[in-house]
């Protein structure tokens, strides 16, 4: 579906964010390819981001979703659906090792369940702030 | 009879040898979950930590789960010292916070009012700042005059913007601009009302 989907969307729909922050071994892997993920470099869903034990990134998403890994990570860009109108879409990570910082942008908050990581582990889910409200006169 | 006991016997020193590789060896795994205060400080929202039919919820900031192998979820929490231990170079990797800028004009004309001049100043400033920067630049109208006019009005309010970044020195294939006419009002008015508040510009930076 993934496939059907991406096919039908035009050339550059699949940029999913750019490398803002880049320091020592930093790679991007696609298609089998290795570049490396220099400053203003883009960052395409399926990408999977590499760093080496010298290394960091920080990339900014196109909803402005800022994730940044520490050295010896492996970070896959699953999925990265984006609508700059309605502010709906999909994004999934995984981080198969190392460290990962988050803050989540316009995706997760539109949607509660827009935004998840993966680890081998565990599943985390990306939550907008959630409370309860009770109004009412208080004589139940 | 005999057979049976030295089988349960048997049975009794395989576990204690499993109890006792269990306590040596190391765990399965050295997860941690964290979650950070917000940039106000207060609580930035809410993680779900699933591991294995497992779930905890991370709250408030620096709350935390550990997963040592999957279907043990750990609650807990760390200190500001013990994160920075762990994240410190993936947290020192942040890309700088993308940050809007509203700048208003004057009635009918793509001409900003004289409190927004030091705005745009500032925008080039901003820009100047930030690695491989991305411009976006939205410009929208009141209700004064026609939807089609406005929609005019507001592409040229946008495109002046441009103008004055790319005379500035960013970088034209950067900055990605915008008209919303009226209909993305920051004050929702009655139509044809003039509304200072709603001739304006937004500028995104990141």
């Amino acid at each position: 579906m993934l496939v059907i989907a991406s096919a039908a969307e035009p050339v550059g729909a699949q940029e999913a964010g750019h490398v803002k922050v880049s320091k020592g071994t930093v790679q991007i892997e696609r298609g089998g390819q290795k570049v490396p993920a220099i400053v203003g470099a883009t960052v395409q869903s399926g990408d999977v981001v590499t760093t080496g034990s010298d290394g960091s990134v920080g990339i900014t998403f196109l909803d402005n979703s800022l994730l940044s890994a520490g050295p010896n990570s492996v970070l896959a860009i699953d999925r990265f659906a984006f609508d700059t109108t309605t502010h709906q879409g999909a994004f999934e990570s995984s981080l198969q090792k190392g460290t990962l910082a988050v803050v989540s942008g316009k995706l997760a908050k539109a949607s509660p369940d827009a935004m998840k990581v993966k680890t081998p582990a565990a599943v985390l889910g990306v939550r907008g702030t959630e409370f309860l409200v009770r109004t009412g006169d208080g004589k139940e | 009879m005999t057979r049976a006991v030295s089988l349960r016997r048997l049975a009794g020193l395989a576990s204690l040898g499993l109890l006792l590789l269990a306590g040596c060896a190391k765990p399965a795994r050295d997860d941690l979950y964290v979650l950070l205060p917000g940039q106000d400080g207060h609580s930035s929202g809410a993680v779900t930590v699933e591991s294995g039919g497992k779930q905890a919820i991370l709250g408030q900031p620096y709350e935390a789960a550990r997963v040592k192998e999957p279907g043990r979820v750990e609650p807990g929490t760390v200190t500001p010292e013990q994160v920075q231990q762990a994240f410190g170079p993936a947290l020192a990797a942040q890309p700088p916070r993308p940050v809007s800028f509203v700048l208003y004009f004057l009635e009918n004309r793509d001409e900003l009012t004289p409190e927004s001049k030091p705005t745009l100043t500032r925008v080039i400033e901003e820009i100047a700042r930030l690695p491989a920067p991305e411009i976006v630049v939205i410009g929208h109208t009141d209700r004064v005059g026609t939807v089609a006019r406005n929609d005019a009005l507001s592409l040229q309010r946008a495109g002046r913007m441009r103008d004055e970044l790319v005379k500035a020195g960013v970088d034209p294939a950067k900055i990605r601009v915008e008209g919303r006419g009226e209909r993305e009002p920051l004050v929702p008015t009655p139509d044809e009302v003039a509304e200072p508040r709603n001739r304006r510009v937004e500028i995104n930076v990141r």
